[in-house]
C-alpha cells in the first residue's frame, strides 16, 4: 500500500494522475500552484495558461471531448474565469471538468479572502470541499464521477490550510473511475448557447441540480462525501473543509453532520440533524454560507458570531464559539513583515519611482512589496492587470501637472495574464498628457515560486516553447516609444528614460528587464539546456 | 501517545520549513499520525515563518493552537520574544543561542543542530530524524549536517 506524507496539492495531483487526467491546465497562485507541478513531477501533461479564464476554456474543451481535465487556480482566478464558467454550467461537459478554486481565508498572499462557496450557487455548480489531503485525493474521484454522471463541470474548493498542510494519504489507485477513450460528438443544441440552445439548457441544468440535490441526501453519505458523526445530542456541529478538524478537536464529543458536498446541500439530512441535537452549530470558514443557506430553508441551526468572517478558523476560535466568548480574541504574534529580497533587481526601480514622486498605479506580485518602507511607492493595488486601467483613469481625471506623475507598473506575467487589454486601451483611449507603462520583467512568476509563463519562453516542465515578446506586442498595438532596460545595470539611464517619458505626451512602455535574484540561477540552468542540440529559444536580449 | 506539538519559527529562508518537513516525516516513518501546515507566498517574503508539526495517535487540526506548542524551536534570535506566546506553561523554548555559532561550520545547519536538540527530548528515536534529516538533503550536505546534528544532540545530552 502506498502511504505518504503530502499536501493537499499533491494529492489532488496524485488522484488527477491515478484517475487519467488528461490534461491539467491553470495559472500560478497561491496556494494553488503545486497542484500542476506536481502533477507534471507525476508524469501528468500539466501546463500553465496565460490566465485562468483561458485555462478553464482549455479544460472544457477537453471535456468536450469526453477526456477528464483538472483546471487549478486561486480564489480570485475563478473571477478571471467566471465568464466560461457560468455558461459552462449550462452546455455541461462529455468527460469531466474538475476546477479547483483554491481559497485563501486570512489572506496569507491574496488581495482579498472571498468565499467562493457563493460561485457554486451563483453558476449553479456542484461544489465539493476536502479537510485534508486525504479527502483531497478521495474526493477527486468522487468530484470525477458527478461530473462524469451529471455531464456537469465540478468545483472542487480547497483553502490554504487543505492546499499547504501535510497528512498521510493512502493512494488507491483501484478506486479511481474508469477512464474512456476521447472522442468527438456533434451536439450543437447543448454548447453552441445562442439564446434559443441557452433556454433549455438553463432548465437542463436546474434538473440536474435536483437529481444532485437528491443524490446528496443519501447517496453523498455512501461515497463518503457527507458524513455523519454520532456524538453528544446536546451539541451538533454542522462543518466543512479544514473547519471540521478544528472543530472535531474543540468538541471530540459533539455529533457531527460534515458536508463534502457543499453544493446542493443535503438540506433534509441536516434539518434531521439539527432537529436531533438540542444545540445545532454551523462551524465554518470565511462567509456564513452554509448558516444563510440552512436559514433561508427553515433548518434551525445557529451561526458564527460575525467576527469570524474574518481570518482563518483554529481551534482555539472553534472553542470560543462553542463558548459563545465574547472578550476581545488574543491577538496573534507580530513578527517581521515581509520585504523585497536585498538583491532584487526592483530596488533601483523603486528608487527612482519615490526620487520622482511618481503616482504609481501598482499590480499584483512580488514586486507589490514596494508599498512597504523604505520606498511606499505603489499608491493603488487590485487585480491582475488592473495596474493599466487604473493608471490610465488617473490620467483622464487629474490636473496636468499631477497626471504626468502618474505610472502604471505591472510584472511580467501578470501583464502577459491581463495587461495587454490595457495597452488596448490605452491606444485607443490615450490621456491627453500620455502614458506610461512600466513592465517590470524578472523573467519568472516570482512571487508564487518562479513559475514560467509565456513570456518565459518556456512551458510549465522548463522545455522551450515559442517566446511571447512584451516589447513586440507593445509596437505591435501601437505605443509611440518602447524600450527595453536593465534597471540594476544602468540605473542612471533608467532614470533619465523614466523622467523624460513622463514629461512627454506620448504613449511609453519601458520593459525593465533583469531576472529575479532567486530564479536566476534556474533560468540560467534552462537556457543552457535549450542551447543544446534541441534548443531554439534565444536570451531575450536589452536594447533601448 | 498524546498528541506533540512543535513549533518552529524564525525567518524566511533559515530552512524552518525545511526542519518542519523533516520531523514530520522521521514522526511518519515512526508510523504515527502527523500533521503539518504553514503559511507560505507573499507574508513569508524575507518576513516571519512559522511551521507547525504535530504527532502522536490521531492528530485533528493542522495547526498548533496557540499556547499549546510543547516545543518551541526558534531559528532567530529577533523571533524568540515574539512566538513565546505559542508555547504552553512549562513547553520546551529551544532558542538560537544554544547552539554556538562558532561551533557550526556553516551556519545554514542550524536548522539541523536545534533538531539534533530536539531530538533527545521529542520521544521518537534520534536516530529516526537523523535518517528523515538525511533523506531530505542532497548527498553533499550529508557530513556538514550530521556534525551539526550530533552537535545538537550532545547538547541535549549535557543537559
Amino acid at each position: 500500500m502506498d502511504r505518504r506524507l503530502c499536501s493537499g496539492d499533491e494529492a489532488v495531483a496524485l488522484a488527477a494522475c491515478d484517475a487519467g487526467v488528461c490534461l491539467g491546465t491553470g495559472y500560478p497562485g497561491t496556494p494553488s500552484t503545486e497542484i500542476l507541478e506536481a502533477f507534471d513531477a507525476l508524469g501528468g501533461r500539466a501546463q500553465w495558461a496565460p490566465n485562468e479564464k483561458v485555462a478553464l476554456e482549455v479544460g472544457l474543451g477537453v471535456a468536450f471531448a469526453n477526456a477528464r481535465s483538472l483546471v487549478t487556480m486561486k480564489h480570485v482566478g475563478l473571477n478571471v474565469a467566471a465568464d466560461p464558467l457560468f455558461t459552462a454550467a449550462y452546455t455541461g461537459v462529455t468527460g469531466a471538468l474538475i476546477v479547483v478554486t483554491a481559497d485563501d481565508p486570512g489572506m496569507a498572499s491574496s488581495q482579498n479572502e472571498q468565499d467562493n462557496r457563493r460561485y457554486a450557487v451563483a453558476a449553479g455548480l456542484p461544489m465539493i470541499e476536502p479537510a485534508d489531503a486525504q479527502e483531497a485525493y478521495d474526493f477527486v474521484f468522487r468530484a470525477i464521477e458527478i461530473s462524469e454522471r451529471w455531464s456537469i463541470p465540478v468545483l472542487f474548493r480547497m483553502t490554504t490550510r487543505v492546499c499547504h498542510a501535510k497528512s498521510i494519504v493512502t493512494r488507491d489507485p483501484s478506486a479511481a473511475p474508469a477512464t474512456q477513450k476521447a472522442y468527438f460528438e456533434h451536439d450543437r443544441s447543448a454548447r453552441v448557447m445562442i439564446p434559443a440552445n441557452a433556454k433549455p439548457a438553463h432548465r437542463r441544468l436546474r434538473a440536474k441540480l435536483a437529481g444532485l440535490r437528491d443524490w446528496a441526501e443519501q447517496d453523498a453519505f455512501d461515497a463518503g462525501l457527507n458524513q455523519f458523526v454520532p456524538g453528544r445530542s446536546d451539541l451538533g456541529l454542522v462543518t466543512s473543509g479544514v473547519a471540521h478538524l478544528h472543530a472535531l478537536e474543540a468538541a471530540p464529543d459533539a455529533s457531527f453532520l460534515k458536508l463534502g458536498l457543499v453544493h446542493p446541500l443535503a438540506l433534509d439530512r441536516v434539518r434531521a440533524f439539527a432537529a436531533s441535537v438540542d444545540r445545532c452549530v454551523v462551524i465554518e470558514e470565511g462567509d456564513p454560507v452554509l448558516a444563510e443557506a440552512l436559514r433561508a430553508h427553515d433548518v434551525a441551526v445557529t451561526a458564527k458570531p460575525e467576527r469570524y468572517r474574518f481570518g482563518e478558523l483554529d481551534v482555539a476560535r472553534v472553542r470560543r464559539i462553542l463558548a459563545g466568548e465574547t472578550a476581545a480574541e488574543p491577538a496573534p504574534p507580530r513578527g517581521k513583515p515581509p520585504a523585497l529580497c536585498p538583491a532584487c533587481p526592483y530596488h533601483p526601480v523603486y528608487r527612482v519611482l519615490r526620487d520622482l514622486d511618481c503616482i504609481v498605479a501598482g499590480d499584483i506580485g512580488c514586486y507589490s512589496l514596494g508599498v512597504l518602507p523604505p520606498y511606499e511607492t505603489f499608491d493603488t493595488l487590485v487585480a491582475m492587470g488592473a495596474a493599466l486601467g487604473v493608471g490610465l483613469g488617473l490620467r483622464h481625471a487629474l490636473p496636468e501637472a499631477e497626471a504626468r506623475r502618474v505610472v502604471s507598473v505591472i510584472g511580467d506575467s501578470t501583464f502577459v495574464h491581463s495587461g495587454i487589454t490595457g495597452l488596448v486601451e490605452m491606444t485607443y483611449n490615450p490621456p491627453p498628457t500620455g502614458h506610461v507603462v512600466l513592465v517590470l520583467d524578472n523573467q519568472t512568476t516570482a512571487m508564487t515560486g518562479q513559475q514560467e509563463h509565456p513570456a518565459t519562453g518556456r512551458r510549465l516542465n522548463h522545455t522551450p516553447t515559442t517566446r511571447f515578446s512584451i516589447e513586440g506586442v507593445a509596437r505591435a498595438i501601437g505605443i509611440d516609444q518602447v524600450a527595453v532596460i536593465d534597471p540594476v545595470a544602468d540605473e542612471g539611464g533608467f532614470a533619465a528614460l523614466l523622467r523624460e517619458r513622463l514629461a512627454a505626451n506620448d504613449l511609453s512602455v519601458i520593459v525593465a528587464r533583469r531576472p529575479c535574484i532567486l530564479a536566476a540561477a534556474g533560468i540560467r540552468r534552462w537556457q543552457a539546456q535549450a542551447s543544446g542540440p534541441a534548443g531554439t529559444a534565444p536570451a531575450p536580449g536589452v536594447s533601448v | 501517545m498524546r498528541v506533540t506539538n512543535v513549533v518552529f519559527a524564525g525567518l524566511g529562508g533559515q530552512g524552518v520549513i525545511k526542519a518542519s518537513d523533516i520531523l514530520a516525516q522521521a514522526a511518519f516513518r515512526a508510523g504515527l499520525d502527523v500533521k503539518k501546515s504553514e503559511l507560505h507566498g507573499m507574508s513569508q517574503r524575507g518576513g516571519s515563518v512559522t511551521s507547525d508539526v504535530r504527532f502522536g495517535d490521531r492528530v485533528y487540526s493542522p495547526m498548533v493552537p496557540q499556547g499549546e506548542a510543547d516545543y518551541l524551536i526558534v531559528l532567530e534570535p529577533s523571533q524568540v520574544e515574539v512566538n513565546l506566546p505559542l508555547l504552553r506553561p512549562g513547553g520546551v523554548l529551544l532558542s538560537p543561542e544554544i547552539i554556538p555559532p562558532d561551533r557550526l561550520s556553516n551556519k545554514r545547519s542550524l536548522n539541523v543542530a536545534l533538531l539534533g536538540v530536539l531530538s533527545g527530548l521529542v520521544g521518537l528515536d534520534p536516530d529516526a530524524i537523523l535518517a528523515a534529516v538525511r533523506q531530505a538533503l542532497p548527498e553533499r550536505l550529508y557530513q556538514i549536517n550530521e556534525r551539526a546534528f550530533e552537535f545538537g544532540r550532545e547538547i541535549a545530552e549535557r543537559g
